[in-house]
């Protein structure tokens, strides 16, 4: 009884955790590229969820048809916000970046509570709402959706970034901006693509999880923040760091909702991730790097 | 091939460089020599872009290129190797030298040519083949100044424009790299070259700049400026006792 409560709590944080580890993946995409926070990255999971039931409510696709389409649309929305809120800047420093992204953030969830209204909004399962029991632990064909997608997103990620030439770019941007440049490197163009690619992962974590805990136009914030919260335990890293991170909050969250109270859940998320950024700044699994020079 | 006309260029209010005028020609090997802060590095890198000059005319080929973003710079043919390497160093050596051909990608040369090339850059630097799946962070500082060049010849580049390439190196590596230098003489490279040590530099230069607090003082032949008087006092150590006692 009492471990298979445990598996439940483990089973539906893995689920909530994957979705973290994808919110948390946008932020450290664009914050390695360009050394913004971007606080808007919230406001792309709210769009990719409220985006998907217009779609499929309004403009009657089917679910399939309907998620493309919205992943498309608030992917638009994150190049656009590059190009007209991000590149203009003359001089950018880190500060100014922050706030406008903080702004950007706030005209979104603004524009989206006048177009939804404030109502809460559900989209249906993806595969009907038949629970599938594993031990003695009963898991909703969601939440297998969120976790195969979301490593199947992860591993094109990582296959992009590793493998690619354009991901291998936008990694030496990374790491050297000036440099770069000088091999030839578009450095604003990279910039641009940050913002597309965690902004198209933004819209899917949106999308994935509507079905399960329903979406408004506010509920960018909260899973925003928890992105950033798994990145930070990441370390900033684009990678697996960011992944484990998110997990690891996830499951933490859920045991603790379960155990303790489920009034304590956010608490103990924003806990975590004032105790990392206290005592571990570089995150969990950050190594102080030795260079050579 | 490359000409500056009366070239300024601030770093914020510091006026770095003053009135530069100098040329190259295809084929030719051009060091500017000069003590720390004379302004080498700003040449450099006021052609490349990354600071633009507040005046004057860069032409490359008869075309102007003042004020063209980096990128564009290296898609015109200019390559830079930049002061203290700046390899990437979390990515392998082989990665770096892919991304030194980013260009040639972008524009959809084969694949093969560009390992060809890869394995060009492997005969003239056989220390990164031995290290090609290594982080380019972990090697020492002169193969990693190999990395650079090897990076910056990846491109293809009509005019290559080295900074510094022996800084902080032992004396046998920093052979080693001009014997390298040497070599790409011999194919017809044109260069740009800035150098502290100013004899190494002129014993492979066609011509030389002296600079001094971003102007030019002195142009000439690498032969002659190797023998003037002003040169080897100031940037040889030689002669000194004749020249202060005389």
């Amino acid at each position: 009884m009492q471990f298979d409560q445990l598996l439940q709590f483990f089973l539906s944080g893995v689920a909530t955790g994957a979705i973290y580890a994808l919110i948390g993946i946008g932020f450290s995409i664009i914050y390695n590229s360009t050394g913004i926070i971007n606080f808007a990255q919230g406001e792309f999971v709210m769009l990719g969820g409220l985006l998907a039931l217009s779609f499929t409510e309004l403009l009657k696709l089917p679910l399939w048809a309907a998620i493309p389409c919205a992943i498309a649309v608030s992917t638009l929305v994150g190049a656009l916000f590059e190009r007209l809120a991000i590149r203009p800047l003359r001089r950018p420093t880190p500060i100014n970046l922050v706030i406008i992204t903080i702004g950007g953030s706030i005209l979104i969830r603004g524009i989206s509570m006048l177009i939804w209204g404030k109502d809460t909004h559900a989209l249906p399962p993806f595969s009907g709402e038949e629970p599938v029991i594993i031990g003695g632990a009963t898991v909703m064909p969601q939440h297998i959706w969120i976790v195969g997608i979301t490593l199947l997103l992860i591993s094109i990620n990582k296959f992009y970034f590793f493998h690619t030439i354009s991901g291998k770019a936008m990694r030496a941007c990374a790491y050297n901006r000036r440099a770069a440049g000088l091999v030839g490197i578009d450095v604003r163009r990279m910039v641009l693509f940050s913002f597309i690619i965690s902004s198209a992962f933004g819209s899917v974590a949106g999308i994935i999880v509507a079905p399960l805990t329903m979406t408004a136009y506010d509920v960018g914030v909260m899973l925003g923040l928890k992105g950033f919260c798994a990145a930070i335990i990441g370390g900033m890293s684009s990678g697996m760091a960011t992944v484990a991170g998110g997990l690891l909050l996830g499951i933490l969250e859920s045991m603790g909702a379960g155990l303790i109270s489920s009034g304590y859940k956010d608490a103990i998320s924003f806990i975590i991730l004032l105790l990392i950024l206290f005592f571990r700044p570089q995150g969990l699994f950050g190594k102080s790097e030795s260079e050579r020079v | 091939m490359l000409r500056l006309r009366n070239v300024n260029t601030f770093y914020g209010k510091v006026h770095a460089l003053k009135n530069v005028s100098l040329h190259l020609q295809e084929g030719e090997i051009v060091t500017l020599i000069g003590a720390n802060g004379a302004g080498k590095t700003t040449i450099l890198n006021t052609i490349s872009g990354v600071t633009p000059p507040s005046s004057g005319d860069i032409l490359f080929r008869n075309e102007s290129v003042n004020s063209l973003f980096p990128d564009r710079i290296v898609r015109l043919g200019i390559s830079q190797a930049p002061e203290g390497r700046q390899v990437f160093k979390p990515l392998s050596v082989r990665d770096n030298l892919e991304l030194g051909a980013y260009l040639r990608y972008r524009e959809r040369e084969p694949r093969r040519e560009i390992q060809k090339d890869i394995e060009e850059i492997f005969q003239l630097f056989p220390r990164l083949k031995e290290r090609a799946k290594q982080l380019a962070g972990t090697m020492s500082g002169g193969e990693q100044q190999m990395l650079a060049i090897g990076r910056a010849l990846m491109a293809k580049p009509k005019l290559l424009l080295l900074d510094e390439p022996s800084m902080g190196l032992a004396p046998l590596v920093s052979q080693e790299i001009f014997t390298v230098l040497e070599q790409l003489r011999r194919k017809g490279t044109t260069i740009l070259l800035v150098e502290q040590n100013a004899r190494a530099a002129l014993k492979l230069a066609d011509r030389g700049y002296l600079l001094e607090t971003g102007k030019v003082i002195l142009e000439g032949q690498a032969d002659e400026l190797m023998e003037n008087a002003e040169v080897r006092r100031a940037y040889l150590g030689k002669d000194k006792k004749e020249i202060w006692e005389r």
